[in-house]
């Protein structure tokens, strides 16, 4: 499966992933309406220390502990490998923030659980992230294994 | 041909049969089921009464699962296990003969002997979704429902019933909540913010006597109420497994790979004692993570592929109205271990740490990214290799080697 990669010597960590991504699954099709003001809740994160920047989101496990400890069925791996999330199950017992080893799985204000699902729900239909990324150091490809 | 049998039919079962389903795809796989329902998720009983979870969505699988996977499921409760004929005998009286057995009978509640209980017209245990069905049948707006024991069985149930009846007061001789996962100083914080929630404890007491709609408490005083939900604690389903010759502690032993004492005899979820690796020894850790790896591994095993659970610790994510509580691992001050704790206005990290390995946490509001902690702990990472301090304000990979990120975010895991 396709998947999305981070290089972290490209990246500049100018944190414009974070604004595709929360536009991206904002459900407007104005960016300003959608960001400006607004407390952003993406799904993908800059991680940062002194010269180091990478971005961090799901990264679709082949075995994946939120599946594992998710108590409502919610968390789910479809198909094609994409791990999704189905919010008319799921309860917020964060169970998958607890088990999740990279930290991928967040809320937003209202608590609902969020995490990265590819763009293949939202409008985008590929990781919004890795579009804009300017120094292509988010990548969105089959793995080289 | 070989045949499966597997005695239970919750989490652990299904993932039991799709583990033996990922090696051996023909063989007829048969499921002993207690409950007349398809596997659901147990801790949804609670998120069903308070409306968060539909009835329809509590199931760990699509309608067509048993069909699909070639199962065929019997109604009906296992009562002996004759090792050398292999066979399970049911209630009914029928036998079934297994190649390979696996026990996912799970618990049930246990309540002690009280004084005047049989007098209660309207008690309930709180375990089964069928038990849900039938307080949500007992109860009314105005009712004042009483829940003997403040474990988490006992505050999910608060928290499902608090909006569809009048009061919900919780007692237990424990001096604290959660006494089982929280220490005194987390329990407090968790107390007050269910107090502020609208329910009403009365700790270090217990109702010793009952006298209809009447609990008299050990410390004097009588709590009237219309519904009572005893949840004292849960005794695993192992009757039948003992009485066979097999080992047992608390609940059936099994190695890691999930096979009891008893040859071609399994076990996996809320009836088995595994090594904890962040205790050191075998205990109970009767949690849906360990049962649906538990399950699988067994699945597999069964089968004659071969794989193992060699990592099980305690995990435990539970909120109420929007207070968060992570635990992990093994979190007493007793065989030595240091605390650490971070603190502040909403949220307190406590971590313990021994031989340069975080063994477990505890941490109330400030959740975030927790996984990577609890990675730790399922890892025993040895802690000299990172940064854990900076670890203990943000869980982030920054601690972690460029080699280990890369590993991580740039591949495949």
């Amino acid at each position: 499966m396709k998947r999305v990669y981070v290089h972290e010597e490209w990246c500049l960590g100018c944190h414009l992933c974070e604004y595709n991504c929360a536009f991206a699954n904002s459900g407007l099709s104005d960016m300003v309406k959608a960001l400006k003001n607004q407390k952003i809740t993406p799904r993908i994160h800059v991680e940062e220390g002194g010269k180091i920047h990478y971005a961090v989101s799901c990264r679709h496990c082949e075995d994946p502990m939120c599946i594992k400890g998710c108590i409502s069925g919610a968390m789910t791996k479809d198909k094609d490998g994409t791990v999704t999330i189905n919010h008319d199950k799921c309860v917020g017992c964060l169970s998958c923030m607890l088990l999740c080893p990279y930290g991928c799985i967040t809320t937003d204000e209202n608590e609902t659980v969020l995490k990265c699902e590819l763009c293949l729900k939202n409008s985008c239909g590929a990781p919004a992230c890795v579009q804009g990324c300017p120094n292509r150091a988010i990548v969105y490809e089959e793995a080289e294994v | 041909m070989m045949k499966y049998v597997i005695i239970g039919n919750g989490p652990a079962a299904v993932s039991c049969i799709d583990g033996i389903r990922s090696v051996d795809k023909n063989s007829s796989i048969n499921v002993i089921s207690k409950e007349a329902h398809p596997a659901y998720f147990r801790p949804l009983i609670s998120y069903y009464l308070e409306g968060k979870s539909k009835a329809e969505n509590i199931y760990c699988r699509d309608e067509d699962f048993y069909e699909k996977n070639g199962c065929e499921t019997v109604i009906g409760e296992a009562t002996a296990l004759d090792q050398d004929n292999k066979t399970v005998t049911l209630k009914s009286g029928d036998s079934i003969v297994y190649d390979k057995l696996c026990i996912c009978t799970g618990s049930s509640p246990f309540v002690p002997p009280m004084k005047g209980l049989e007098t209660v017209e309207n008690q309930y245990t709180f375990l089964t979704i069928d038990d849900s069905f039938a307080i949500e049948k007992a109860i009314t707006k105005d009712s004042r429902v009483l829940i003997i024991g403040a474990g988490l069985i006992g505050l999910k149930c608060a928290e499902g019933l608090r909006d569809r009846v009048q009061s919900v007061t919780v007692c237990d001789l424990a001096p604290r909540v959660l006494s089982s996962i929280l220490d005194d100083e987390c329990a407090a914080i968790v107390q007050k913010h269910l107090e502020d929630c609208g329910i009403s404890f009365s700790l270090s007491d217990t109702a010793e006597r009952f006298e209809g709609n009447l609990a008299f408490m050990k410390n004097g005083g009588a709590i009237p109420f219309d519904v009572l939900v005893p949840a004292l604690g849960v005794r695993p389903n192992i009757g039948f497994f003992k009485e066979a010759g097999g080992e047992c502690g608390r609940a059936i032993v099994v190695d890691n790979a999930m096979q009891t004492s008893i040859e071609n005899v399994y076990a996996a979820g809320d009836c088995v004692e595994q090594y904890d690796i962040s205790f050191g020894e075998k205990r109970i850790m009767a949690l849906l993570p360990n049962a649906n790896i538990g399950g699988y591994t067994a699945g597999v095993n069964m089968a004659g592929g071969e794989t193992s659970f060699d990592n099980a610790v305690p995990m435990n994510s539970i909120g109420f109205w929007g207070l968060h509580m992570m635990t992990a691992g093994t979190y007493a001050n007793d065989g030595g271990a240091r605390m650490i704790e971070e603190k502040g206005e909403n949220f307190v990290k406590r971590f313990f740490i021994k031989d340069n390995k975080l063994i477990g946490f505890i941490i109330i509001g400030d959740v975030k990214s927790a996984g990577i902690y609890t990675n730790l702990v399922r890892n025993q990472t040895d802690l000299s290799e990172l940064d854990f301090d900076s670890l203990i304000k943000n869980p982030n990979l920054l601690p972690f080697s460029e080699k280990n990120r890369r590993k991580t975010l740039g591949g495949v895991v």
